[in-house]
């Protein structure tokens, strides 16, 4: 069964930050993930922050308005938003929205 | 069409039955033996369409919300989600992709887009203050 559960989040160091997201990421889950994530990106003012998907069992389209929520708090302050790990249909729905446009894909 | 087997959940709006719509898809889905990458894009479309009907439809209240399915001798399923809430004026520019009428949300404005990806015919049918059902057809076996 799949649960949410809250973003790991882990300075690495050099400015770079890194959100482990898992479980399901729809539209009643994307908040509080938005919130932790946003919490980190005042906190730290990353230069990259890497939203890392392999643990993600299921994302809708909710979880592109987080990418692309967090793309606009990380331009102001020159952040970069690198996403990882995403495969299977939550790739294609980040490719739908056309995400390689806002962040690197990796 | 040759309908052999069916279903229909009704549940209210409120967020925690987007789980609860998709592992009703998937588990009415799994006897067809679809592939996991057919379950996962129907899971997905079927979130986006209750995801509007939350969001949108029944904005500020509750209503009641239903999920139908009918599978076909000819490996097709049909999907139905309908609202009774407010309806949408345009239906067209709503499926728009990026377009929402909510801009100053988290919205990305691209359910319909993938709702249309995810399914080999869409369609929408709205009336305003009546309500709105999408309807999802798409071929999972041979």
């Amino acid at each position: 069964m799949s649960v949410v559960v809250e973003p790991v989040i882990v300075e690495v160091g050099d400015g770079i930050i890194e959100a482990f997201l898992s479980g399901d990421i729809d539209h009643k889950n994307a908040a509080a993930i938005r919130y932790d994530i946003d919490f980190a990106i005042e906190r730290h003012k990353p230069k990259t922050l890497v939203l890392d998907f392999s643990k993600v069992e299921f994302m809708d389209s909710s979880g592109i308005g987080l990418i692309m929520g967090r793309f606009k708090k990380l331009s102001p302050i020159g952040g970069r938003l690198v996403v990882a790990g995403a495969s299977g249909t939550i790739k294609k729905v980040m490719k739908i929205a056309g995400i390689e446009k806002l962040a690197e894909l990796v | 069409m040759k309908t052999i087997n069916e279903m229909k959940l009704i549940f209210p709006s409120n967020p925690e039955n987007e789980r609860l719509a998709r592992v009703a898809i998937s588990a009415f889905l799994t006897d067809l033996n679809p592939t996991v990458s057919v379950i996962a894009e129907i899971k997905t479309a079927v979130s986006e369409a209750v995801t509007n009907c939350i969001v949108h439809a029944y904005r500020g209240t509750t209503g009641l919300i239903t999920v139908s399915a009918k599978a076909s001798a000819s490996g097709r399923v049909h999907i139905r989600i309908t609202d009774r809430g407010c309806g949408i004026e345009d239906v067209k520019r709503a499926m728009e992709p990026l377009y929402t009428s909510h801009p100053e949300e988290e919205r990305a404005g691209l359910g319909f887009a993938v709702m249309e990806s995810f399914s080999d015919r869409l369609t929408v049918k709205s009336a305003p203050g009546k309500g709105t059902t999408v309807t999802l057809i798409k071929k999972i076996c041979c």
